[in-house]
């Protein structure tokens, strides 16, 4: 099982995001932007940072990376694609999701352990949680409000669409406490959390446990490991 | 060389806290008359040739599809910049 990780000029977390799928099990695999070869990995990460300094839009000039070719195509014919925060707002700019991420609502850069309950746990990348179950991972963002259309968020909702939702409070002013979707099809999910840094016990959110033991973001991976693993 | 200016401001609907920063900086300077700032951005494209219909029909594609995104923001404006005196094209 091979899983890619693009990087970008400015993606800060793309080695966590390699870190985090050998964790979960699989083979991570560097891939870069300017390239049109996804080297036959079997699912997409495209991960955290700022990519060309958010010039423009966050993740728009990303999202017309030569390498974005390749990546539409394969999330339309069915490939897992996964973006974590700035990998999020380029899928938005690639119209693969819809809805658009704009600042925070207090204008903050926010840094924190975010709850979260996972409301689709149908997605390639959410299988292996509970519908309804809470979960903390870390949130950092500045520019991670999700906004959409009246009619968008609408259908969104009415398809189950909302993957995960904040839960304890809202951290940057997202409409209906939105922290993640997906496509209709359910492989290609967006995030504004960071799974990738919630995988490793010693590094993630504290717990009622022991401090740093939240390793809640593993399943996103673990998750399409196992999807694949089934439909292979 | 002529030069097309796209202008681009985030939807009115939408919550602008650049804007709304930038407002309550003023009022924090007494400058009590000005109830709201939005913040928009201005792209200047300096044309290679003339600019006839084709280039402000590749402009505005451009503008609707890159240099804005229309689920969060508008364009508002394209118009070509006059050329400053004494410049011949």
């Amino acid at each position: 099982m091979r899983i890619g990780v693009v990087t970008f000029p400015g993606s800060l977390d793309d080695r966590d995001a390699a870190r985090a799928i050998r964790l979960a099990g699989a083979e991570p695999v560097a891939l870069w932007h300017g390239e049109h070869d996804l080297h036959g990995v079997d699912a997409l990460v495209l991960p955290g940072g700022f990519s060309y300094g958010d010039y423009l839009r966050c993740g728009a000039i990303a999202s017309l990376s030569p390498i974005m070719a390749e990546v539409i195509d394969a999330a339309n014919s069915g490939m897992p694609v996964l973006g974590i925060c700035n990998g999020f707002q380029m899928l938005a700019e690639a119209h693969l999701l819809e809805g658009g991420l704009i600042r925070n609502d207090h204008g903050l850069f926010i840094c924190r352990d975010q709850g979260l309950r996972v409301e689709n746990a149908l997605t390639d990348w959410t299988g292996g949680f509970a519908a309804g179950q809470e979960i903390t991972i870390p949130l950092k963002n500045g520019e991670g409000g999700f906004i959409a259309s009246a009619d968008t968020l609408e259908r969104l909702e009415g398809e189950g669409r909302v993957v995960v939702r904040y839960v304890g409070m809202n951290p940057n002013g997202s409409l209906n406490d939105i922290a993640g979707i997906s496509n209709m099809r359910g492989n290609v999910v967006g995030l504004m959390p960071h799974p990738e840094h919630a995988v490793e016990p010693g590094f993630g959110p504290d717990t009622t446990d022991a401090m740093r033991s939240g390793t809640d973001g593993i399943t996103f991976f673990t998750s399409v490991i196992e999807r694949m693993l089934v439909s292979a | 060389m002529p030069t097309i200016v796209v202008e681009v401001m985030p939807k009115a609907e939408l919550l602008d806290p650049q804007g709304k920063a930038v407002a309550g900086a003023l009022g924090r300077l007494g400058k009590t008359r000005f109830t709201s700032v939005r913040l928009g951005k201005r792209f200047e494209l300096t044309v290679d040739g003339h600019v006839d219909d084709a280039v402000l029909a590749e402009v505005q594609e451009l503008a609707d599809t890159v240099l804005s995104n229309s689920v969060i923001e508008d364009v508002v404006g394209i118009h070509v910049l006059e050329a400053p005196a004494g410049e011949t094209h």
